[in-house]
């Protein structure tokens, strides 16, 4: 494998510089799309159980978005192989920050489930509408 | 071909979530979610992140699924049909969205080595860590070594997790026993 | 689950393989994908499953809820004890290369092993911790 993207593009340059970007594009927009649907479901939904679930899409959305610019076409993930010295090897960077996100994601949805079970001890419900009219707010 | 697995992925990705957002039944939410998760590990190793792709398998689809179904255990497995409309969030997302999009023409291409954050600190760690660690992963290598710090951070986050859960969850049963089932009314 | 005789014998089978596929994943991290976390997920995930089957209070006979609350405290001390250890022997903080004075990469091998260890401790006893917290609130 050539160590330069310039050599691998040689081969078909045209070609590919179009794929690369058209689907350069639809990753971003369906990331995009999965950010919307997150915030969505988080703000239309008053049921908890479901707005963490649309928490969760948000949050894997993004990792979507650190790891596509990091992929380089014709490379490998980056585990150096001893003896082969021109192989290209994907971005490391935004792996080691999304596999920090990941763990830190599921921490945050335990404790909000810890939250909601606690919610519905105390008022006998889950969904938000409920528990608001409920108490002393409106 | 490397684009049409890419390609497929991400459809498949936006039909289960569209899936999640439709569904009622919650226990058909969180079986949907692990789907959704699996899609994005499979996506994740298809993008060379094979570690990232590993976790997100093994806590995405495994660890939150199963927190997910003990929760709905403990409460309830339907939600509620909507009281309001939902105009004003649909128009909020699609804001987000129109915005976000405006601010995807500046992202660097997919798969260009040349952009930015390939060039220099990325391409920098790749370099070094044979010489100054000999550990072939470098993702392992930047976790441990040359970002040690993020990573004790984060075990610390998930041990501050761990207690805030013991306390929410734990601490409670002892006095409630004494109370005699008081507040578990469901 | 008295009459799931399939689910309890292949579950069997199984979970010995997945702590062994966990330790492989823990100390194969350094040459292939994997890691501390990975690790510690696996092993939360294998007992989850044996508390799935055998029920909870059977998991706990084997791996007690004290004995996990010592856990993970244990692995941040670890983590946090290799930094101030490497401290004490010149370097700066979790700076490897000092833990063997002959050649720095192999303190860089020692440093990363015992950090993950930590982390494996941390991530499968609070994982499971915290499964313990919300299973056992539904008897």
């Amino acid at each position: 494998m050539p160590l330069l993207a310039g050599d691998v593009e040689g081969m078909d340059m045209e070609g590919l510089n179009e794929l690369a970007f058209v689907l350069g594009g639809v990753n971003h927009w369906i990331t995009v799309f999965l950010i919307m649907a997150g915030l969505y479901i988080i703000v239309s939904r008053s049921n908890m159980i479901k707005k963490l679930v649309g928490l969760s899409i948000f949050q894997t959305s993004v990792y979507l978005l650190y790891v596509s610019p990091g992929k380089i076409i014709g490379g490998t993930a980056p585990i150096i192989i001893e003896g082969a010295e021109d192989q290209l090897y994907s971005n490391p960077l935004p792996h080691v920050l999304i596999l920090t996100a990941i763990v830190v994601g599921v921490a945050t949805l335990a404790l909000g489930l810890a939250l909601v079970v606690r919610v519905n001890e105390a008022y006998g419900s889950i969904e938000e509408d409920e528990v608001y009219s409920d108490g002393d707010w409106n | 071909m490397e684009f049409l697995i890419n390609l497929i992925l991400l459809l498949f990705l936006s039909a289960v979530t569209v899936a999640i957002i439709g569904v009622r039944n919650l226990f058909s939410v969180v079986v949907l979610g692990g789907a959704y998760s699996f899609l994005m590990a499979t996506l994740l190793i298809a993008m060379d992140a094979v570690d990232v792709g590993m976790t997100e398998a093994a806590v995405g689809a495994g660890v939150s699924t199963v927190l997910l179904l003990s929760a709905l255990h403990l409460t309830k497995t339907d939600e509620a049909p909507a009281r309001h409309s939902n105009v004003l969030a649909i128009a909020l997302s699609v804001l987000t969205g129109l915005v976000l999009v405006y601010g995807t023409w500046d992202l660097p291409r997919y798969g260009d080595s040349e952009n930015p954050m390939n060039t220099y600190v990325g391409a920098d760690y790749l370099e070094r860590s044979i010489p100054e660690t000999t550990v072939p992963n470098v993702v392992t290598s930047v976790l441990a070594s040359y970002r040690g710090y993020d990573t004790l951070g984060e075990t610390v986050v998930i041990f501050t997790a761990g207690i805030g859960v013991l306390m929410l969850l734990k601490g409670r049963r002892r006095k409630e026993d004494e109370d005699g089932e008081e507040g578990r009314q469901s | 689950m008295r009459g799931h005789l399939i689910l309890r014998v292949v579950s069997k089978l199984l979970i010995p393989f997945l702590l062994l596929f966990a330790l492989y994943v823990q100390f194969h991290g350094d040459f292939g994908p994997g890691g501390g976390f990975q690790a510690g997920v696996i092993v939360a995930a294998a007992f989850v499953l044996y508390a799935l089957i055998f029920g909870l209070q059977a998991a706990q006979k084997i791996i007690s809820p004290a004995l996990l609350e010592v856990a993970v405290p244990l692995g941040v001390l670890i983590y946090a004890g290799v930094g101030v250890l490497t401290w004490s022997l010149g370097g700066n903080f979790l700076d490897y290369g000092m833990l063997d004075s002959h050649d720095p990469s192999h303190g860089q091998h020692l440093g990363i092993l015992l950090v993950e260890a930590g982390v494996l401790m941390t991530v499968s006893s609070t994982m499971l911790l915290i499964f313990y917290a919300f299973a056992g609130r539904g008897r």
